[in-house]
């Protein structure tokens, strides 16, 4: 029997201006990133509600990461810093309950940032696969 | 009778549980007692009661009854029902010992719920008796005797000694399993003891409570009695009652997708909450005060309507120490009860 | 023991009714014992005088009753407010809850509430009364032939024993004297947990919210949670669930409730107080608090009316979701 070659599942919440299109950039270019790395687009990063995020764990992701616009550059003037304050009280709940914080984060990546996106997602897959499978936020049920 | 003596208890739930699981009172992290399955280092707890009824032993709050698998066009009907094997309950109070009657008259009856009968009929029950009632206790309202409580074997605790009688053919199975580290006695202790709880229970603040008010058929008497708009108007609407009431029964049936299938589970419901028996056309009970009339005429005249005037409460006290508000049943009866006996 | 008497309690309010400042009062009314005292309105000084009652077992927050009682009441409402109380009731006017006109606020000073569970714990069980007797509590038992007397202090609730403040932030009127902001060490015991390993921070949450029967306790009393519909009594929200199915529910449900209220909560402490399997559920609340505090700078919720809550809130020197973690004492 062949083993199967762990792969981290990565959900990737991007906004619909600059990060998704980063990533598109990222993929115009040729650049080579996991392909476990689901992307959903969102109109903005702030879109994002924590219940995302959690459901996403729930549902067998390994890592999720959220990306925005740079602060500053939102298309709606402020979402991303909105999405800044909650994710960091968020994140640090999570490690409060002693999930492991390298499986969430924030990245600004912008429409002509392809390869920033790539490297970004390369890295991330990198540390999430580092940490093995999702343990501490799964839901059994979904694993069946 | 036989009796062992209290050091040696130990031993009796060591010998139990080389055959089967055995679950008994255990004091938790927060010193609250729960039913914990019993291993070595486990010590029975000196509680009066748990917090979560022992119910969740034949209606657990959650459980699976099917699952679909989904590929292609094809729908799998998978059955996924744990066979189960004998379990036995240690140290269950006569409250609870009546409550499990009450559940079998909804779960037993035609059609007879498979899951809740296997449970049962895998259930071995060993009850103790009460020595030291709470003020919040008031089962001698429904009849019940803390002192002689029901089950497979019945078990008295003195300072020293447990004392066994067994009542069914399962409780002497239980008895034979501890025959060597048991000995024959006399009752006299358990006399005794008898006596003194009795006394007991006479002073108890709700030893007078009583349900003659209530019962079959007084459905008109108390639907639209005033009262309601008191009692309920400051309800959270929480469902800390039901889920600690021993006797409450109630539960929704739901499906949840897990992504590549269903998984179709049951689970306690509660009649406080704003989604009970919501169906197509809406909800039946629009306010809090309905809901919460539901509960109270459900175990004080529905249930012995339909159950030979077996009301549907057990007098455990659970509601009564742990609602937010300290709203409850007793209150209930008091306020509404009142100047209704006709 | 409190400062104040139910007497002089009472008789303000009887005053209040019959003049026809306010048509109803939000308090507290006597049980069947001493300490299960159930939050009431009264409409009629004899109901008052029967019923009404002010001990060390009124603990329950009466803030967010406000919300369906000023739309039932003609006129206007009375309500008792402890000094925790009113930074629940300027939070909920803050998010225009209720109408201020409709509410007469009668500020009341509390030395501190007595958890039962405390006294249970010291006296045993079987109370049949429980009486203030100066700076103790005379607790009489089935089983004691002499009442026991129970220092107030050793009994209090956890909340007040980390009492934050006794001062009235809002108050139509002020009975009794007005206390002060306390330095309060509420947020020991959130950052002993952060001192701890993530394994054990893991172990101790897994241990605690195993215990969560989803009774919906602590989201119903939160005075903060007044949403008209929860969506976790949606069903056409897709993470509805009626029951802690596993440990990945539990986690969600409690996560989603703090986060939710989330520099909107005064920790007052109710979740915690109602909780009927003692889950320290005010500490996920205070981390948040504390998180707060320490990114953004000093907030406390309800202090006053209209500030605007942090996680509605920005500057654009904030720092980054990743920067939380390197913040010194942290174990990372």
């Amino acid at each position: 029997m062949q083993v199967k070659e762990y792969k981290p599942l990565i959900v990737a919440f991007c906004c619909n201006w600059c990060s998704y299109a980063g990533a598109d950039l990222a993929g115009n270019n040729r650049l080579s990133y996991p392909a476990d790395v689901k992307i959903i687009r969102v109109p903005c990063s702030c879109r994002v509600n924590p219940m995302f995020i959690l459901r996403a764990f729930q549902r067998g992701a390994d890592g999720v990461i959220i990306c925005g616009c740079h602060p500053g550059d939102c298309h709606y003037t402020s979402g991303n810093y909105y999405t800044r304050r909650r994710m960091a009280a968020l994140f640090s709940m999570l490690d409060f309950l002693g999930i492991e914080k390298e499986r969430t984060r924030v990245e600004w990546v912008s429409a002509a940032e392809g390869a920033k996106f790539a490297a970004t997602m390369n890295e991330f897959a990198e540390t999430v696969a580092s940490l093995g499978e999702n343990k501490r936020l799964e839901d059994l049920r979904c694993k069946r | 009778m036989r009796k062992v003596s209290l050091d040696s208890i130990n031993k009796v739930f060591a010998k139990i549980s080389e055959s089967n699981k055995l679950y008994l009172p255990v004091d938790g992290s927060d010193g609250v007692a729960v039913y914990t399955e019993w291993s070595e280092g486990k010590e029975w707890s000196n509680a009066l009661n748990t917090v979560r009824s022992p119910k969740d032993f034949f209606f657990p709050q959650m459980e699976n009854l099917m699952e679909f698998k989904t590929s292609g066009k094809n729908i799998e009907l998978v059955d996924i029902r744990d066979e189960k094997e004998d379990f036995v309950i240690f140290g269950v109070r006569a409250c609870d010992v009546r409550s499990f009657d009450i559940l079998d008259r909804v779960f037993l009856s035609d059609p007879v719920d498979s899951f809740y009968a296997s449970r049962r009929e895998h259930g071995i029950i060993v009850s103790v008796a009460c020595s030291k009632p709470s003020e919040t206790c008031f089962c001698k309202t429904f009849g019940i005797d803390a002192a002689n409580p029901d089950g497979d074997v019945t078990a008295w605790k003195t300072e020293d000694s447990v004392y066994f009688v067994a009542n069914t053919e399962k409780g002497e199975a239980f008895m034979k399993k501890i025959e060597d580290l048991t000995e024959e006695c006399d009752d006299s202790a358990v006399t005794a003891q008898k006596e003194r709880i009795a006394k007991i229970m006479e002073k108890l603040p709700l030893a007078d409570l009583s349900t003659d008010a209530f019962g079959g058929g007084k459905t008109d008497t108390f639907f639209n009695a005033p009262e309601w708009d008191e009692l309920s108007q400051t309800c959270l609407g929480c469902g800390t009652c039901t889920f600690v009431c021993p006797t409450c029964q109630c539960y929704d049936i739901k499906d949840f997708n897990t992504g590549n299938g269903v998984i179709r589970y049951r689970c306690w419901d509660s009649c406080m909450y704003s989604e009970f028996t919501k169906m197509a056309h809406g909800n039946n009970r629009l306010s809090q005060k309905e809901r919460f009339r539901q509960r109270f005429m459900h175990k004080l005249v529905y249930y012995p309507e339909n159950n030979e005037g077996i009301f549907g409460c057990v007098g455990c006290g659970r509601c009564l120490a742990k609602c937010p508000i300290s709203m409850n049943i007793v209150k209930v009866m008091k306020k509404i009860g009142g100047n209704k006996s006709e | 023991m409190q400062k104040i008497t139910k007497d002089q309690l009472v008789e303000k309010t009887v005053a209040l009714l019959s003049d026809g400042t306010v048509s109803a009062v939000l308090g507290w009314s006597r049980g069947e014992f001493d300490y299960d005292i159930t939050p009431a309105v009264f409409k009629t000084a004899e109901d008052l005088k029967e019923n009404f009652v002010w001990n060390d077992f009124c603990g329950a927050n009466f803030s967010k009753y406000l919300v369906a009682q000023t739309g039932k009441v003609e006129g206007k409402i009375l309500v008792f407010l402890k000094p925790c109380d009113t930074y629940s009731f300027n939070q909920l006017l803050t998010e225009h809850r209720f109408d201020r006109e409709k509410v007469y606020a009668v500020g009341i000073p509390c030395e501190g509430m007595a958890d039962i569970a405390k006294v249970k714990e010291i006296v045993g069980d079987g109370i049949v009364s429980i009486e203030a007797d100066g700076e103790n509590l005379k607790v009489s038992t089935l089983y004691e032939d002499a009442p026991a007397l129970v220092n107030a202090k050793d009994v209090m609730a956890e909340r007040c024993v980390n009492c934050k403040s006794k001062k009235h932030v809002a108050y139509d009127e002020l009975m009794g004297d007005d206390g002060e902001v306390i330095e309060s060490n509420r947020f020991d015991e959130v950052a002993r947990l952060e001192a701890m390993t993530p394994d054990e921070r893991f172990a101790f949450w897994q241990n605690e919210l195993s215990r969560c029967i989803r009774c919906n306790a602590c989201r119903d009393a939160c005075p903060a949670c007044t949403c008209e519909k929860c969506v976790f009594d949606n069903p056409a929200s897709s993470v509805e669930n009626k029951a802690p199915a596993n440990s990945f529910e539990e986690k969600m449900f409690h996560i989603i409730r703090a986060f939710h209220v989330a520099g909107r909560c005064t920790d007052c402490g109710e979740c915690s107080r109602v909780c009927p399997q003692n889950i320290p559920l005010h500490l996920l609340n205070r981390k948040f608090i504390k998180d707060i505090n320490e990114f953004y700078g000093e907030y406390q919720a309800g202090a006053e009316v209209g500030s605007r809550a942090p996680l509605v809130d920005y500057t654009t020197e904030d720092l980054e979701p990743g920067e939380v973690f390197d913040r010194g004492d942290k174990d990372a």
